[in-house]
């Protein structure tokens, strides 16, 4: 019944973390475990200091930023909450407290809106088109004198729809209002120069990219007003503070240096693969997303009549392993709020797939995957009373 | 490997007993929305002198609970007389696939309601129901809330997609403010009908579809 090796395609979620990664971390847990102390402190200390330092410098460096630009963090959440309630915050006095965000946004940016807004900040809710693009029309007659900060994804963490944030960045410009950016979906996937777009804060993470979970960061462009909100002591820059994840942050530099070019052109293949078969070969099926403007590793197709978590639950016992917009596989029993974005209705949402690839899928997995699903949306579709008029 | 259900549950969600429609079912019922996920559809067969359930067929748009709880009912359900199904609880269904998460109560809900309402069809259809109570057009709307538009998974009262409805000497004419060729308009008007016509004193529904 069920076959030995499972077929992982939830990379978006979280990813098998590379051998080499902890290869590099380890003798941070047991050689040089001290805290990172300042240049006058003892020789364990110094050395933490300057590996903490050139991790900071590789993964800063993925952004063409400097060093002095770019602050760990916990993960995407926190580098999240960090930047939208820090700018916030530290714009308030002078009296810009109008944040414009898209409705489609991951959790952490939608949840920090709400949050603002209880305490009487306002907030606008950009529409996206029926690929998820942002109306620029619509972000530039929302941008007032009142507006602090515009967040908006680079790309979507579940319909993979790369936003187009060199125009967002201009305008933001233009209108001189702060740009953020949260690229834990493309980062290394997708390449994003500080020095040529004029983004403002950009949050990334590791456990996307074959890292360590639980280590993230912040690209803080220099003289952005922030308010530090995590208090404590004096570590990276004053920016945030707690004793620092060392080892998080060695595997997150070494995971950052594992992302080829190469490999990036290998998911953007497998994904191809997998969408134009499955639409193909798999009757009354919707891509949701664009076709050709979506992250290499993302796939996400609604398979009409039928509710995802019972196709989840199916693949799962065939040891293939992916996460659904149904209302009933979320926590909050909420249908994806991505998919109702785009336009969708609910029947869509449910039936809404996510396939997210990695370094570890193959071709052979992706053909597998194909076959069984063939067979898992037949027989569901018998059961369904809907789709038979 | 760990999954969210029981290996009973799992073993009627992948094999689930008696699964379709019946040729000339003696009551009808569909439950639920896409809107809250699940859907559920339970037809019978009864024997007119024992009034035993001789057959009875179930379809699910839903989650595993759904699909297993509506594969259940219908093993419970069959040889039973309509007093006993009637008394058959979520609770009962639950039990006997071993036990359900708690979180997952209301889609499993859905099959039971399913089974009950096909009964009362079957009832209202044969003139059995004892209650006699003249139809109103509340009573209408209050049925008219249970039908859903299957794109958007909202009723049809909810929505506002009910002009008009009128009421004369047992005929009843629908407004709907949808296209006639609107993709489910034939699914929405059969659900209309089953779910009116049965009321013991109506004895025709017409329908106009205009939007």
């Amino acid at each position: 019944m069920f076959d030995e090796k499972m077929i992982y395609l939830d990379n978006a979620s979280a990813t098998r973390m590379d051998e080499r990664v902890l290869e590099a971390m380890r003798p941070y847990f047991f050689d040089t475990y001290a805290v990172a102390t300042s240049e006058f402190g003892y020789s364990q200390g110094i050395e933490a200091r300057e590996a903490l330092q050139e991790a900071r410098e590789t993964v800063a460096s993925r952004l063409n930023a400097g060093p002095g630009e770019f602050v760990f963090t916990s993960g995407s959440t926190e580098s999240n909450n960090m930047a939208i309630k820090g700018v916030m915050m530290a714009l308030q006095k002078q009296n810009k407290n109008h944040l414009i965000i898209s409705k489609i946004e991951d959790f952490p940016i939608l949840y920090s809106a709400k949050n603002l807004e209880k305490q009487g900040m306002k907030v606008t809710y950009l529409d996206v088109d029926k690929y998820g693009f942002v109306d620029l029309g619509q972000l530039k007659a929302s941008v007032s004198k009142d507006t602090a900060l515009v967040s908006i994804q680079h790309a979507n963490q579940e319909i993979g729809t790369i936003q187009n944030i060199e125009a967002i960045s201009q305008i933001c410009q233009e209108k001189k209002v702060l740009f953020h950016t949260e690229a834990t979906h493309t980062f290394t996937r997708l390449a994003i120069d500080v020095k040529k777009i004029p983004v403002d804060l950009i949050s990334v993470a590791a456990h996307t990219i074959h890292g360590p979970k639980g280590i993230g960061g912040l690209y803080i462009r220099e003289g952005t007003p922030l308010t530090k909100w995590m208090d404590g002591g004096f570590q990276e820059f004053n920016r945030r503070a707690g004793l620092e994840n060392i080892p998080g942050a060695i595997g997150f530099a070494r995971a950052v240096k594992l992302v080829t070019t190469q490999e990036n052109e290998q998911l953007i293949s497998l994904r191809d693969h997998l969408i134009s078969n499955i639409l193909a070969e798999i009757p009354k099926t919707t891509l949701n997303g664009h076709p050709e403007k979506r992250t290499p590793q993302n796939a996400n197709i609604t398979f009409h009549f039928i509710e995802g978590e019972s196709i989840t639950l199916h693949l799962d016992m065939h040891g293939i392993e992916v996460s659904t917009g149904s209302a009933c596989f979320s926590r909050s029993l909420e249908a994806s709020h991505v998919i109702l974005g785009i336009g969708g209705d609910h029947e869509r949402a449910h039936g809404s797939i996510r396939f997210t690839l990695g370094r570890y899928n193959n071709l052979k997995e992706i053909d597998k995957l194909i076959k069984t699903l063939k067979e898992i949306i037949s027989e569901l579709r018998k059961i369904s009373p809907l789709g038979k008029d | 490997m760990k999954f969210p259900y029981n290996e009973k549950v799992l073993e009627h969600f992948r094999h689930p007993r008696n699964v379709g429609k019946i040729e000339g079912a003696d009551g009808k019922a569909m439950e639920g929305s896409p809107a809250c996920g699940d859907m559920v559809s339970v037809q019978i067969k009864v024997d007119e002198k024992t009034k035993r359930i001789k057959d009875i067929k179930f379809e699910s748009y839903g989650c595993a609970s759904n699909i297993a709880t509506g594969s259940i009912i219908t093993e419970l359900a069959k040889g039973k007389t309509l007093e006993e199904a009637k008394k058959i609880s979520w609770k009962k269904a639950s039990d006997e696939l071993g036990g359900l998460p708690a979180i997952k109560a209301h889609c499993s809900v859905l099959a039971v309601e399913g089974l009950r309402s096909a009964i009362r069809n079957y009832e209202e259809k044969r003139g059995l129901v004892t209650d006699k109570t003249p139809t109103t057009i509340e009573t209408i709307e209050k049925r008219l809330r249970k039908v859903m538009n299957p794109l958007t998974g909202l009723d049809l009262v909810g929505t506002k997609l009910i002009k008009k409805i009128e009421l004369k000497e047992g005929e009843v004419k629908i407004d709907i403010d949808l296209p006639e060729n609107h993709q489910f308009a034939n699914s929405i008007k059969e659900e209309i009908r089953e779910k009116v016509e049965s009321l013991h004193d109506i004895k025709k529904v017409s329908m106009n579809f205009s939007g």
